[in-house]
């Protein structure tokens, strides 16, 4: 395929957006080919997002030009972007459950019998041969089942072929498409896109994942601090430096684990079961190692997170906290025999986003802080003032979280249970959306608390991150522990096959 | 961003006290502002307790007929010659069950608020007209009219206990675990369910403020009209979330404060004692009114959309 590369089909020039008191963007270009997969990088607060909502009409520009072949564009309002032929696709997905996947797809303009009633037909018509068009395996998603029961994957060609229902759509923008994809869905997705790129539909991407960059990129753009770094052929660049221009600096150890020795146990699940996600778990945890816990989505593996963080009951089995039978009937349990959860989704469960840094910090201490039920002043900012420190949160202790960027929110959650006596730690997905140097900050804070004698038992889906911090790797499947590895001998290849139910179950016999 | 935002309430106060003032120069006395302040009490003090539930991301629709049952309780307790403070406890004690039980249901039962405070709103009335056969209990004496009748220095007493009531909710909502709690629960209930905080008990516990706080007002409302109603406190409920909303309490939960639902009552008692100043039939402002917390609503709405998107 000949792209015409002549006129670019978006270009964006000398872009300057300024919020109170920050500059959020100083001058930045962007120049997107027809039928191109370009790759937009860069940290958190980097001016990624901030771009795009420019494009996409949410923001307006201080300053700058943008073109849409070769002609100069007005864009005040969504209307005007989506009028030019842009679509969107956020993080956070915007399709309504309970809603079929057809009527999701062409919501705002469900064919119509004269009457006003909705063409039923039709509309699963539309549907199906859209989806058709698209690629989309029609037996794998009825246009008929409702979005509620679709996987994550799902949902996201189902927001694709949305974004995607009427021909004028040219330039895709997604935001971290594969936050919360298995690496077989990412596959999927990645086939969708190239099958898009040939349609002639050009996409601009955001991600941070610089595996993901390699495998379907063509050309990448790096921001950093709202300035325009770089842009270039991916055949030109390699990961260190991609890693480098980002951070501006070297980030030779990506994984700067640091072994401790492994102490007395601190938690040992025996047979734990819970409806259909779990059947018969068993594990521990020591103090100074770090567990990591590998699987698919739906593996089991945040329920796990939860019955041993209190969150949800343990139907069956048993959990030993430091040689002592437990029963956890809530939260306040798990904490008060130290056990720390740091959830999946931190904006859903890890933050309350009204309140203040040292409110969130101090949130789980109430009872502690407290003389009588009440507060003594400036008390939560007393205990979160040095932790917000030595976590080096981008922000002050009287702000609300709601402000922050997603890994100083993470960063807060974690305050959480540094400001406590809390001896282990679940993390789930703990690196999830954030940026690279946030997260080998996340990765010196496990060493340091491995140090101190707690264990951290680590949920992730990315596999390097398990490999390169994990003392001992467990692997679920369909809520059983599938395999287990130790570090040394654990490879991504290993892994993954046991994650995909391949390997034979491990003989558990201890 | 908050402060400015009840600052912003406050203004909308003193714009329309100055007009009312241009209008009726009469309004600007301090004889009518104390009056004010008195016909405002009970609204405000009702509007406490709802300004807690709605923090917590509730709602109560129950608060009217929990006036009138622990009214009802009172007099009739009051009538049977028990000392004024025993009829002022188990009246109290009654407001403190009806809500308490409001929040078991809430929290333990896991029905929604709305559901629960409109079936309690209706129990509760009926409680009171069963309790007195439908027939008003009235006059007492002197010593607990002097509840609303009578004045430290020239303030009237039910303005005093307004005050008190607010000084004493503000310490809790700013300074007590509890209150931290009640705004936490608002913004994010599972995660401050995973930070340890027992939900179902605190929120139960915010439902019993609002039952307290409505029978605190009933006792100032049957001291005042030296009579105890069972169809007292209608539509109680309807001026205690228009108070708290205009107030700046979001509906959704965690954010508002109490300095706020005290502006949005007396904005609401200015207008009701401006109006009827100027002679305006009660039916207009029933129509002015409502108007009114359309438009402080639309402008709070407008001044968080541009604050979010700028």
């Amino acid at each position: 395929m000949t792209a015409a590369t002549d006129t670019p089909v978006l270009e964006m020039r000398g872009v300057r957006k300024t919020f109170p008191g920050v500059v959020a963007l100083d001058g930045v270009d962007l120049t997107l080919h027809a039928g191109d997969v370009h790759m937009l990088l860069g940290e958190n607060g980097a001016g990624k997002s901030t771009l795009m909502k420019i494009l996409s009409g949410a923001y307006r520009k201080d300053d700058g030009d943008i073109r849409i072949d070769g002609r100069p564009v007005a864009i005040d309002s969504p209307r005007d972007a989506l009028a030019l032929g842009i679509r969107i696709i956020y993080q956070e997905l915007n399709l309504i459950p309970h809603l079929s996947v057809a009527e999701n797809i062409f919501l705002g303009e469900l064919p119509s019998h004269r009457l006003g009633l909705v063409d039923w037909r039709g509309l699963y018509d539309r549907a199906s041969r859209l989806m058709a068009d698209l690629g989309l395996d029609a037996a794998s998603i009825d246009p008929r089942t409702p979005v509620g029961r679709l996987g994550m994957a799902q949902r996201q060609m189902v927001e694709i072929a949305r974004a995607l229902r009427s021909s004028d759509a040219r330039i895709l923008v997604m935001d971290e498409p594969t936050s919360s994809l298995t690496s077989r869905e990412v596959t999927q997705l990645f086939l969708l896109i190239e099958r898009l790129t040939a349609r002639g539909v050009s996409i601009v991407y955001i991600t941070h994942r610089l595996d993901e960059v390699f495998r379907i990129g063509k050309r990448v753009t790096v921001l950093r601090d709202g300035r325009h770094i770089t842009t270039r052929r991916l055949s030109e660049v390699d990961v260190p430096e991609l890693v480098r221009l980002m951070a501006n600096r070297d980030l030779s150890e990506q994984f700067p684990k640091v072994r401790t020795a492994r102490g007395r146990e601190l938690l040992r699940v025996e047979h734990v079961s819970r409806g259909t996600a779990l059947s018969d778990v068993s594990l521990s945890v020591h103090a100074g190692e770090v567990v990591g816990v590998a699987g698919l989505v739906g593996a089991g593996r945040t329920e796990l997170a939860r019955v041993i963080a209190g969150a949800d009951r343990c139907e069956h089995g048993r959990l030993i906290v430091d040689g002592r039978d437990v029963r956890l009937r809530a939260p306040a349990d798990a904490i008060a025999h130290g056990i720390g959860l740091l959830p999946e989704d931190r904006k859903a469960e890890g933050l309350v986003p009204g309140l203040t840094v040292a409110r969130n910090v101090a949130l789980p201490h109430g009872r502690r802080l407290a003389r009588l039920g009440v507060l003594p002043r400036r008390c939560e900012v007393a205990l979160a003032g040095p932790i917000a420190e030595e976590l080096r949160v981008k922000a002050t202790a009287t702000q609300p979280v709601r402000l922050l960027s997603g890994g100083n929110q993470q960063k807060v959650v974690l305050g959480k249970w540094l400001a406590g006596d809390v001896r282990l730690f679940i993390f789930d997905e703990p690196t999830r959306g954030i940026d690279v140097g946030a997260k080998v900050e996340i990765y010196n804070l496990m060493n340091r608390l491995t140090a101190r004698g707690a264990g951290i038992l680590m949920i992730s889906s990315e596999l390097p991150e398990l490999l390169g911090m994990s003392d001992r790797i467990l692997v679920m499947h369909r809520g059983r522990i599938q395999a287990e590895f130790d570090a040394a001998d654990a490879t991504e290849e290993r892994v993954l096959t046991a994650a995909l139910g391949l390997a034979p179950a491990l003989d558990r016999t201890e | 961003m908050k402060n400015a935002r009840q600052f912003g309430t406050l203004i909308g106060l003193a714009v329309l006290c100055a007009i009312l003032w241009i209008l009726t120069p009469y309004f600007l006395t301090v004889s009518n502002l104390l009056n004010v302040a008195e016909q405002t009490s009970i609204n405000a003090i009702v509007a406490v307790g709802m300004t807690f539930v709605i923090l917590s991301g509730g709602i109560d629709l129950s608060v009217g007929s929990i006036v009138a049952l622990s009214g009802v309780v009172l007099g009739a307790s009051l009538k049977s010659d028990q000392p004024m403070l025993v009829g002022v406890i188990v009246a109290s004690l009654v407001g403190l069950a009806c809500g308490l039980g409001n929040g078991a249901l809430v929290s333990w039962g896991g029905l929604p608020p709305f559901i629960v405070t409109l079936g309690t709103m209706s129990i509760a009335r009926g409680a009171a007209l069963l309790f007195t056969e439908g027939r008003p209990v009235s006059g007492f004496d002197a010593g607990f009219r002097a509840l609303a009748t009578g004045r430290a220095g020239f303030i009237p007493a039910p303005v005093i206990v307004m005050l008190l009531v607010y000084l004493a909710a503000h310490f809790v909502l700013s300074r007590t675990t509890f209150g931290r709690y009640v705004y936490a629960i608002g913004g994010n209930e599972e995660a401050t369910r995973l930070s340890g905080v027992a939900i179902r008990f605190h929120k139960t516990m915010i439902y019993g403020v609002s039952g307290l706080m409505s029978a605190v007002a009933a006792i100032i409302l049957t001291a005042r009209l030296n009579s105890a109603q069972p169809i007292a406190g209608m539509m109680y409920e309807l001026d205690a979330i228009a108070a708290t909303v205009i107030g700046g309490t979001s509906l959704m939960g965690g954010e508002g404060s109490l300095g706020g639902t005290l502006v949005g009552a007396l904005i609401m008692g200015v207008l009701r004692n401006g109006l009827n100043l100027l002679g305006v039939s009660s039916f207009l402002q029933q129509i002015v009114i409502g108007g009114v917390i359309v438009v402080a609503v639309l402008l709070d709405t407008i001044l968080k959309r541009r604050n979010r998107s700028i």
